[in-house]
Protein backbone atom coordinates (compact mmCIF):
# COMPACT_ATOMS: atom_id res chain seq x y z
CA UNK A 1 0.00 0.00 0.00
CA UNK A 2 1.06 3.09 -1.01
CA UNK A 3 0.77 6.32 1.34
CA UNK A 4 -0.26 9.51 -0.24
CA UNK A 5 3.16 11.59 -0.93
CA UNK A 6 2.98 15.09 1.02
CA UNK A 7 1.72 17.87 -1.41
CA UNK A 8 3.18 20.56 0.53
CA UNK A 9 7.13 21.95 0.17
CA UNK A 10 7.61 22.24 3.52
CA UNK A 11 10.49 20.75 4.54
CA UNK A 12 9.84 17.88 7.03
CA UNK A 13 11.03 18.17 10.25
CA UNK A 14 10.96 14.30 10.71
CA UNK A 15 11.15 12.04 8.11
CA UNK A 16 10.81 7.95 7.29
CA UNK A 17 11.58 6.11 4.47
CA UNK A 18 11.15 2.73 4.47
CA UNK A 19 11.16 2.04 8.06
CA UNK A 20 10.46 -1.10 9.14
CA UNK A 21 10.56 -2.64 12.83
CA UNK A 22 10.91 -6.49 13.93
CA UNK A 23 10.60 -7.44 17.37
CA UNK A 24 12.06 -11.14 16.77
CA UNK A 25 10.17 -12.43 13.62
CA UNK A 26 7.16 -10.72 14.10
CA UNK A 27 7.54 -8.22 11.51
CA UNK A 28 5.34 -4.98 13.35
CA UNK A 29 6.14 -2.05 11.21
CA UNK A 30 6.48 -2.30 7.22
CA UNK A 31 7.84 -0.16 4.97
CA UNK A 32 6.40 3.17 6.09
CA UNK A 33 7.40 6.64 4.56
CA UNK A 34 6.03 9.10 5.90
CA UNK A 35 6.74 12.65 6.85
CA UNK A 36 6.33 14.93 9.88
CA UNK A 37 5.98 19.00 9.22
CA UNK A 38 7.30 20.98 11.66
CA UNK A 39 5.14 23.09 14.01
CA UNK A 40 1.88 20.13 13.13
CA UNK A 41 0.11 17.97 15.43
CA UNK A 42 0.26 14.72 13.20
CA UNK A 43 -2.07 12.19 14.81
CA UNK A 44 -1.30 8.32 14.34
CA UNK A 45 -4.03 6.27 14.53
CA UNK A 46 -5.25 2.82 13.72
CA UNK A 47 -6.02 -0.34 15.79
CA UNK A 48 -4.45 -2.03 18.60
CA UNK A 49 -1.54 -3.42 17.14
CA UNK A 50 -1.40 -1.65 14.22
CA UNK A 51 2.18 -0.34 14.44
CA UNK A 52 1.55 3.13 15.51
CA UNK A 53 3.38 3.58 19.14
CA UNK A 54 6.21 1.53 17.40
CA UNK A 55 6.36 3.93 14.93
CA UNK A 56 6.12 6.57 17.48
CA UNK A 57 8.92 5.14 19.08
CA UNK A 58 11.58 4.48 16.24
CA UNK A 59 11.33 9.00 16.41
CA UNK A 60 13.66 8.81 19.87
CA UNK A 61 14.96 5.70 19.31
CA UNK A 62 13.04 3.80 22.64
CA UNK A 63 12.43 0.83 20.72
CA UNK A 64 16.24 0.27 21.51
CA UNK A 65 15.30 -0.32 24.90
CA UNK A 66 13.23 -3.73 23.46
CA UNK A 67 15.81 -6.93 23.46
CA UNK A 68 15.31 -8.24 20.24
CA UNK A 69 13.80 -5.33 18.24
CA UNK A 70 15.26 -4.12 14.93
CA UNK A 71 14.95 -0.88 13.30
CA UNK A 72 15.77 -1.10 9.76
CA UNK A 73 15.01 1.70 6.47
CA UNK A 74 15.78 5.59 7.35
CA UNK A 75 14.56 7.86 9.85
CA UNK A 76 15.62 11.24 9.55
CA UNK A 77 15.63 14.57 12.15
CA UNK A 78 15.95 17.57 9.99
CA UNK A 79 17.84 15.44 7.39
CA UNK A 80 19.91 13.32 9.95
CA UNK A 81 19.81 10.07 10.29
CA UNK A 82 18.33 9.26 13.90
CA UNK A 83 20.04 5.61 13.42
CA UNK A 84 23.36 6.80 12.57
CA UNK A 85 26.29 5.07 15.20
CA UNK A 86 27.51 8.45 15.80
CA UNK A 87 24.30 9.61 17.36
CA UNK A 88 24.31 10.56 21.01
CA UNK A 89 20.68 9.00 22.32
CA UNK A 90 20.46 11.09 25.15
CA UNK A 91 21.06 13.64 23.10
CA UNK A 92 18.43 12.79 20.44
CA UNK A 93 16.25 11.99 22.95
CA UNK A 94 16.61 15.91 24.60
CA UNK A 95 15.44 17.12 21.22
CA UNK A 96 12.79 14.52 21.34
CA UNK A 97 10.48 14.79 24.19
CA UNK A 98 7.67 12.19 25.45
CA UNK A 99 4.95 11.83 27.21
CA UNK A 100 3.60 8.73 27.87
CA UNK A 101 -0.11 7.16 28.53
CA UNK A 102 -0.51 7.43 32.79
CA UNK A 103 1.28 10.35 33.89
CA UNK A 104 4.78 9.24 35.44
CA UNK A 105 6.07 12.21 37.65
CA UNK A 106 9.27 10.95 39.71
CA UNK A 107 9.01 10.96 43.62
CA UNK A 108 9.91 14.43 43.89
CA UNK A 109 8.84 17.81 44.34
CA UNK A 110 7.14 19.60 41.50
CA UNK A 111 9.84 21.98 40.64
CA UNK A 112 12.42 18.98 40.72
CA UNK A 113 10.57 17.36 38.50
CA UNK A 114 10.83 20.21 35.85
CA UNK A 115 14.53 21.37 37.31
CA UNK A 116 15.67 17.04 36.22
CA UNK A 117 16.16 17.52 32.54
CA UNK A 118 18.04 20.48 32.70
CA UNK A 119 20.27 20.07 35.25
CA UNK A 120 21.39 17.02 33.61
CA UNK A 121 22.02 18.34 30.59
CA UNK A 122 23.90 21.67 32.06
CA UNK A 123 21.11 24.25 30.70
CA UNK A 124 21.38 26.39 33.67
CA UNK A 125 24.59 28.50 34.92
CA UNK A 126 22.86 29.62 38.22
CA UNK A 127 19.66 28.95 40.50
CA UNK A 128 18.34 31.71 38.73
CA UNK A 129 18.50 30.64 35.36
CA UNK A 130 17.63 26.78 36.32
CA UNK A 131 14.19 29.10 37.98
CA UNK A 132 13.53 30.97 34.89
CA UNK A 133 13.66 27.17 33.30
CA UNK A 134 11.07 25.52 35.37
CA UNK A 135 9.14 28.94 36.57
CA UNK A 136 8.87 29.16 32.06
CA UNK A 137 7.68 25.50 31.05
CA UNK A 138 5.49 24.81 34.02
CA UNK A 139 3.65 28.19 32.46
CA UNK A 140 4.02 26.88 29.09
CA UNK A 141 2.27 23.95 30.47
CA UNK A 142 -0.52 25.72 31.74
CA UNK A 143 0.18 24.27 35.09
CA UNK A 144 2.12 27.25 37.07
CA UNK A 145 -0.82 29.20 38.25
CA UNK A 146 -2.12 25.91 39.77
CA UNK A 147 1.26 24.76 41.17
CA UNK A 148 3.51 28.27 42.24
CA UNK A 149 2.78 28.01 45.48
CA UNK A 150 3.70 24.66 46.29
CA UNK A 151 6.20 23.52 44.07
CA UNK A 152 8.21 21.94 47.04
CA UNK A 153 5.29 19.48 47.19
CA UNK A 154 5.22 16.08 45.91
CA UNK A 155 4.87 15.75 41.98
CA UNK A 156 2.84 12.65 42.80
CA UNK A 157 0.13 14.75 45.05
CA UNK A 158 -1.32 16.24 42.31
CA UNK A 159 -4.58 15.12 40.36
CA UNK A 160 -3.93 13.29 36.98
CA UNK A 161 -4.65 16.40 34.43
CA UNK A 162 -2.16 17.90 36.48
CA UNK A 163 0.38 15.49 37.44
CA UNK A 164 0.19 15.05 32.66
CA UNK A 165 0.51 18.59 32.56
CA UNK A 166 3.56 18.21 35.19
CA UNK A 167 5.16 15.53 33.02
CA UNK A 168 4.84 18.00 29.70
CA UNK A 169 6.39 20.72 31.55
CA UNK A 170 9.36 18.14 32.01
CA UNK A 171 9.40 17.33 28.62
CA UNK A 172 9.34 20.73 27.10
CA UNK A 173 12.15 21.91 29.78
CA UNK A 174 15.28 20.70 28.00
CA UNK A 175 13.54 22.49 25.25
CA UNK A 176 12.89 19.81 22.71
CA UNK A 177 12.22 20.67 19.03
CA UNK A 178 9.70 17.24 18.59
CA UNK A 179 7.35 16.24 21.65
CA UNK A 180 6.05 12.34 21.16
CA UNK A 181 2.57 12.02 23.08
CA UNK A 182 1.61 7.79 23.72
CA UNK A 183 -2.02 8.43 24.27
CA UNK A 184 -1.37 11.68 26.78
CA UNK A 185 -5.19 11.84 27.61
CA UNK A 186 -6.57 8.13 28.12
CA UNK A 187 -6.11 8.22 32.04
CA UNK A 188 -7.70 11.80 32.27
CA UNK A 189 -10.96 13.25 32.89
CA UNK A 190 -12.92 15.29 30.00
CA UNK A 191 -12.37 18.53 31.95
CA UNK A 192 -8.65 17.46 32.31
CA UNK A 193 -8.40 16.05 28.50
CA UNK A 194 -9.68 19.66 27.61
CA UNK A 195 -6.64 21.40 29.29
CA UNK A 196 -4.07 19.29 27.70
CA UNK A 197 -5.77 19.02 24.33
CA UNK A 198 -6.04 22.90 24.24
CA UNK A 199 -2.22 22.92 25.68
CA UNK A 200 -1.11 20.81 22.83
CA UNK A 201 -2.49 23.56 20.26
CA UNK A 202 -0.77 26.44 22.36
CA UNK A 203 2.36 23.74 22.06
CA UNK A 204 2.52 23.53 18.03
CA UNK A 205 3.87 27.02 17.99
CA UNK A 206 7.41 25.83 19.25
CA UNK A 207 6.72 22.38 18.69
CA UNK A 208 6.62 19.38 16.52
CA UNK A 209 4.56 16.88 18.03
CA UNK A 210 3.14 13.44 17.13
CA UNK A 211 0.40 12.00 19.19
CA UNK A 212 -0.87 8.63 18.84
CA UNK A 213 -4.29 8.42 20.02
CA UNK A 214 -7.40 5.87 20.08
CA UNK A 215 -9.77 8.48 20.17
CA UNK A 216 -10.92 9.60 16.82
CA UNK A 217 -12.44 12.98 18.14
CA UNK A 218 -9.51 13.64 19.76
CA UNK A 219 -6.77 13.19 16.85
CA UNK A 220 -10.16 15.14 14.96
CA UNK A 221 -9.73 18.11 17.76
CA UNK A 222 -5.93 18.23 17.95
CA UNK A 223 -4.06 17.47 14.55
CA UNK A 224 -3.28 19.15 11.57
CA UNK A 225 -2.45 15.80 9.41
CA UNK A 226 -3.58 12.27 10.20
CA UNK A 227 -1.90 8.74 9.59
CA UNK A 228 -3.67 5.65 9.99
CA UNK A 229 -2.02 2.57 10.47
CA UNK A 230 -3.76 -0.89 9.76
CA UNK A 231 -1.44 -4.43 10.47
CA UNK A 232 1.72 -2.49 10.74
CA UNK A 233 1.18 -0.63 7.49
CA UNK A 234 0.41 3.33 6.83
CA UNK A 235 -2.53 2.59 4.56
CA UNK A 236 -3.41 7.17 4.36
CA UNK A 237 -1.70 10.07 5.30
CA UNK A 238 -3.30 13.39 4.61
CA UNK A 239 -4.99 16.63 5.99
CA UNK A 240 -6.91 15.80 9.41
CA UNK A 241 -9.84 16.97 8.20
CA UNK A 242 -9.74 15.35 4.83
CA UNK A 243 -9.49 12.13 6.59
CA UNK A 244 -12.58 12.46 8.73
CA UNK A 245 -14.81 13.99 5.74
CA UNK A 246 -13.76 12.33 2.60
CA UNK A 247 -11.00 9.53 3.35
CA UNK A 248 -9.62 8.02 0.61
CA UNK A 249 -8.48 4.10 1.41
CA UNK A 250 -11.63 1.68 2.48
CA UNK A 251 -9.74 0.63 5.11
CA UNK A 252 -9.22 4.14 6.82
CA UNK A 253 -13.07 4.54 6.08
CA UNK A 254 -13.77 1.37 7.43
CA UNK A 255 -12.09 2.61 11.06
CA UNK A 256 -13.23 5.92 11.08
CA UNK A 257 -16.90 5.49 10.80
CA UNK A 258 -16.57 1.89 13.08
CA UNK A 259 -17.14 -0.94 10.44
CA UNK A 260 -13.80 -2.50 11.01
CA UNK A 261 -14.03 -5.65 10.16
CA UNK B 1 -20.37 -0.61 2.56
CA UNK B 2 -19.99 -3.22 5.51
CA UNK B 3 -22.11 -2.47 8.35
CA UNK B 4 -21.39 -0.48 11.57
CA UNK B 5 -20.01 -2.80 14.55
CA UNK B 6 -23.16 -0.64 16.17
CA UNK B 7 -26.05 -1.73 14.30
CA UNK B 8 -28.15 0.67 15.96
CA UNK B 9 -26.66 3.08 13.48
CA UNK B 10 -27.18 1.41 10.60
CA UNK B 11 -30.61 1.15 11.21
CA UNK B 12 -30.61 4.85 12.18
CA UNK B 13 -28.86 5.62 8.87
CA UNK B 14 -30.99 3.74 6.96
CA UNK B 15 -34.29 5.45 8.71
CA UNK B 16 -32.67 8.88 7.87
CA UNK B 17 -32.82 7.80 3.91
CA UNK B 18 -36.44 6.30 3.95
CA UNK B 19 -37.55 9.24 5.65
CA UNK B 20 -36.08 11.10 2.65
CA UNK B 21 -37.44 8.74 0.40
CA UNK B 22 -41.38 9.32 1.84
CA UNK B 23 -40.40 12.82 1.45
CA UNK B 24 -39.47 12.69 -2.01
CA UNK B 25 -42.66 10.77 -3.11
CA UNK B 26 -45.24 12.85 -1.02
CA UNK B 27 -43.06 16.29 -2.99
CA UNK B 28 -43.68 14.09 -6.13
CA UNK B 29 -47.29 13.50 -5.32
CA UNK B 30 -47.91 17.14 -4.45
CA UNK B 31 -46.38 18.36 -7.43
CA UNK B 32 -48.27 15.88 -9.89
CA UNK B 33 -51.73 16.55 -8.63
CA UNK B 34 -50.85 20.56 -8.40
CA UNK B 35 -50.63 20.03 -12.26
CA UNK B 36 -53.99 17.65 -12.40
CA UNK B 37 -55.72 20.41 -10.67
CA UNK B 38 -54.49 22.98 -13.39
CA UNK B 39 -54.82 20.47 -16.20
CA UNK B 40 -58.55 19.51 -15.18
CA UNK B 41 -59.50 22.85 -13.39
CA UNK B 42 -60.19 21.29 -10.61
CA UNK B 43 -60.23 23.32 -7.68
CA UNK B 44 -60.82 20.33 -5.50
CA UNK B 45 -57.62 19.13 -6.23
CA UNK B 46 -56.06 22.28 -6.08
CA UNK B 47 -57.26 23.12 -2.10
CA UNK B 48 -56.37 19.63 -1.53
CA UNK B 49 -52.51 20.07 -2.40
CA UNK B 50 -52.51 23.61 -0.61
CA UNK B 51 -53.89 21.61 2.58
CA UNK B 52 -51.27 18.75 1.75
CA UNK B 53 -47.96 21.13 1.93
CA UNK B 54 -48.22 20.93 5.97
CA UNK B 55 -47.35 17.01 5.56
CA UNK B 56 -44.41 17.70 3.86
CA UNK B 57 -43.06 20.66 6.35
CA UNK B 58 -43.80 18.32 9.45
CA UNK B 59 -41.20 15.24 7.71
CA UNK B 60 -38.75 18.27 6.69
CA UNK B 61 -38.76 18.73 10.84
CA UNK B 62 -38.72 15.47 11.69
CA UNK B 63 -35.08 15.06 9.63
CA UNK B 64 -33.94 18.08 11.26
CA UNK B 65 -34.25 16.34 14.40
CA UNK B 66 -33.19 13.76 13.85
CA UNK B 67 -30.16 14.49 12.05
CA UNK B 68 -29.20 16.52 15.02
CA UNK B 69 -29.49 13.79 17.17
CA UNK B 70 -27.55 11.91 14.84
CA UNK B 71 -25.00 14.38 15.14
CA UNK B 72 -24.80 14.64 18.98
CA UNK B 73 -25.03 10.88 19.62
CA UNK B 74 -22.79 9.43 16.82
CA UNK B 75 -20.43 11.91 16.17
CA UNK B 76 -20.11 11.15 12.69
CA UNK B 77 -17.28 11.11 10.14
CA UNK B 78 -16.48 10.52 6.54
CA UNK B 79 -18.99 9.01 4.25
CA UNK B 80 -21.59 8.87 7.45
CA UNK B 81 -21.10 12.40 8.00
CA UNK B 82 -21.70 13.19 4.25
CA UNK B 83 -24.79 10.93 4.18
CA UNK B 84 -26.13 13.00 7.59
CA UNK B 85 -25.49 16.35 5.75
CA UNK B 86 -27.04 15.38 2.51
CA UNK B 87 -30.20 14.48 4.04
CA UNK B 88 -30.11 17.54 6.01
CA UNK B 89 -29.60 19.60 3.11
CA UNK B 90 -32.10 17.17 0.55
CA UNK B 91 -34.83 17.80 3.06
CA UNK B 92 -34.68 21.53 2.91
CA UNK B 93 -34.46 21.19 -1.39
CA UNK B 94 -37.52 18.80 -1.29
CA UNK B 95 -39.46 21.32 1.10
CA UNK B 96 -39.01 23.76 -1.16
CA UNK B 97 -40.23 21.17 -4.16
CA UNK B 98 -43.52 20.56 -2.54
CA UNK B 99 -43.93 24.69 -2.08
CA UNK B 100 -43.64 25.56 -5.31
CA UNK B 101 -46.38 22.30 -6.10
CA UNK B 102 -48.68 24.50 -3.73
CA UNK B 103 -48.02 27.47 -5.03
CA UNK B 104 -49.02 25.77 -8.59
CA UNK B 105 -52.31 24.72 -6.93
CA UNK B 106 -53.03 28.14 -5.47
CA UNK B 107 -52.50 30.46 -8.68
CA UNK B 108 -54.76 27.15 -10.32
CA UNK B 109 -57.61 28.09 -8.16
CA UNK B 110 -57.59 31.86 -9.60
CA UNK B 111 -57.66 30.21 -13.01
CA UNK B 112 -60.45 28.49 -12.88
CA UNK B 113 -62.29 31.67 -11.99
CA UNK B 114 -61.21 32.79 -15.63
CA UNK B 115 -62.10 31.86 -19.27
CA UNK B 116 -59.68 29.17 -19.79
CA UNK B 117 -55.95 30.30 -22.03
CA UNK B 118 -54.21 28.00 -24.67
CA UNK B 119 -50.96 28.84 -22.92
CA UNK B 120 -51.63 26.08 -20.23
CA UNK B 121 -50.46 23.33 -22.12
CA UNK B 122 -47.28 24.57 -22.92
CA UNK B 123 -46.43 25.58 -18.68
CA UNK B 124 -47.74 21.43 -18.63
CA UNK B 125 -45.02 20.94 -21.03
CA UNK B 126 -42.58 22.59 -19.13
CA UNK B 127 -43.84 20.62 -16.13
CA UNK B 128 -43.20 17.29 -17.37
CA UNK B 129 -39.91 17.74 -18.55
CA UNK B 130 -39.27 19.14 -14.93
CA UNK B 131 -41.10 15.90 -13.42
CA UNK B 132 -39.11 13.61 -15.11
CA UNK B 133 -36.20 15.66 -13.36
CA UNK B 134 -37.38 14.99 -10.64
CA UNK B 135 -38.04 11.57 -10.48
CA UNK B 136 -34.82 10.43 -11.64
CA UNK B 137 -32.71 12.75 -8.65
CA UNK B 138 -34.82 11.03 -6.40
CA UNK B 139 -34.06 7.26 -7.88
CA UNK B 140 -30.69 8.36 -8.35
CA UNK B 141 -30.63 9.56 -4.44
CA UNK B 142 -32.26 5.92 -3.19
CA UNK B 143 -30.16 3.69 -5.83
CA UNK B 144 -27.14 6.39 -4.76
CA UNK B 145 -26.66 6.64 -8.32
CA UNK B 146 -23.81 9.39 -9.25
CA UNK B 147 -24.18 9.57 -13.24
CA UNK B 148 -27.46 9.63 -12.70
CA UNK B 149 -27.34 12.91 -10.42
CA UNK B 150 -25.07 14.17 -13.18
CA UNK B 151 -27.19 13.29 -16.04
CA UNK B 152 -29.78 15.20 -13.98
CA UNK B 153 -27.68 18.25 -13.42
CA UNK B 154 -27.03 18.44 -17.20
CA UNK B 155 -30.65 18.62 -18.03
CA UNK B 156 -30.81 22.11 -16.18
CA UNK B 157 -30.49 24.10 -19.61
CA UNK B 158 -33.23 22.17 -21.12
CA UNK B 159 -35.36 23.61 -18.61
CA UNK B 160 -33.81 26.65 -18.38
CA UNK B 161 -34.54 27.03 -22.73
CA UNK B 162 -38.12 25.81 -22.41
CA UNK B 163 -38.59 28.58 -19.56
CA UNK B 164 -37.58 31.14 -21.70
CA UNK B 165 -39.37 30.15 -24.99
CA UNK B 166 -42.32 30.15 -22.84
CA UNK B 167 -41.63 33.26 -21.23
CA UNK B 168 -42.16 34.35 -25.13
CA UNK B 169 -45.04 32.44 -25.60
CA UNK B 170 -47.02 34.21 -22.73
CA UNK B 171 -45.56 37.84 -23.51
CA UNK B 172 -47.33 36.90 -27.53
CA UNK B 173 -50.27 35.94 -26.18
CA UNK B 174 -50.96 38.74 -23.82
CA UNK B 175 -49.69 41.41 -26.60
CA UNK B 176 -52.54 39.90 -28.83
CA UNK B 177 -55.50 39.32 -26.72
CA UNK B 178 -55.31 41.86 -23.64
CA UNK B 179 -57.93 39.89 -22.01
CA UNK B 180 -56.16 37.32 -21.55
CA UNK B 181 -53.36 39.10 -19.21
CA UNK B 182 -54.38 38.21 -15.81
CA UNK B 183 -54.61 34.67 -16.55
CA UNK B 184 -51.29 34.49 -18.53
CA UNK B 185 -49.62 36.35 -16.11
CA UNK B 186 -50.16 33.80 -13.32
CA UNK B 187 -49.18 31.06 -15.99
CA UNK B 188 -45.91 32.66 -15.70
CA UNK B 189 -45.23 32.76 -11.93
CA UNK B 190 -46.53 29.37 -12.12
CA UNK B 191 -43.79 28.34 -14.78
CA UNK B 192 -41.47 30.79 -13.01
CA UNK B 193 -41.98 28.11 -9.86
CA UNK B 194 -42.02 24.94 -11.84
CA UNK B 195 -38.68 26.40 -13.38
CA UNK B 196 -37.50 26.48 -9.74
CA UNK B 197 -38.63 23.28 -8.83
CA UNK B 198 -35.97 21.73 -11.76
CA UNK B 199 -33.45 24.43 -9.71
CA UNK B 200 -34.21 22.46 -6.96
CA UNK B 201 -33.56 18.90 -8.40
CA UNK B 202 -30.44 19.99 -9.42
CA UNK B 203 -29.30 21.33 -5.87
CA UNK B 204 -30.31 17.82 -5.03
CA UNK B 205 -28.02 16.34 -7.68
CA UNK B 206 -25.15 18.64 -6.32
CA UNK B 207 -25.76 17.40 -2.61
CA UNK B 208 -25.58 13.49 -3.67
CA UNK B 209 -22.60 14.05 -5.63
CA UNK B 210 -20.93 15.14 -2.25
CA UNK B 211 -22.42 12.29 -0.94
CA UNK B 212 -21.39 9.32 -2.60
CA UNK B 213 -17.77 10.82 -3.65
CA UNK B 214 -17.07 13.63 -1.48
CA UNK B 215 -16.08 16.40 -3.51
CA UNK B 216 -18.31 18.84 -5.98
CA UNK B 217 -19.59 18.31 -9.17
CA UNK B 218 -16.58 19.27 -11.42
CA UNK B 219 -16.92 22.04 -13.89
CA UNK B 220 -19.29 24.49 -14.19
CA UNK B 221 -22.81 24.04 -14.52
CA UNK B 222 -24.45 24.37 -18.19
CA UNK B 223 -26.97 27.53 -17.50
CA UNK B 224 -29.74 28.51 -20.38
CA UNK B 225 -31.03 32.05 -20.20
CA UNK B 226 -33.75 32.05 -17.49
CA UNK B 227 -34.06 36.12 -18.05
CA UNK B 228 -35.47 37.30 -21.35
CA UNK B 229 -33.61 40.38 -21.61
CA UNK B 230 -34.59 41.34 -25.24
Amino acid sequence: MNAIPLTDTRLAKVAARDVNVFYGQKHALKHVDLDIRANDVTALIGPSGCGKSTFLRCINRMNDLIENAQVTGALTLDGDNVYDKNVDVVQLRARVGMVFQKPNPFPKSIYDNVAYGPRIHGMARDQAELDEIVMGSLEKAGLLAEVKDRLEESGTGLSGGQQQRLCIARAIAVAPEVILMDEPCSALDPIATAKVEELIDELRENFTIVIVTHSMQQAARVSQRTAFFHLGELVEVGDTEQIFTNPQHPLTQGYITGRFG
Amino acid sequence: MSDHTVKSYDEELAHLTNIIARMGGMAEAQFAAALQALSKRDSDLAARVVAGDARVDELEHEVQQFTVRLLALRQPVASDLRHIVAALKISSELERVADYAANVAKRSLVLNQLPPVKPVNAVLHLAHLVQEILKDILDAYIERDVEKAVRVWNRDEEVDDMYTGLFRELITYMMEDPRTITACTHLMFMAKNIERIGDHATNIAETLHFLVVGTPIKGERPKGNTVDTE
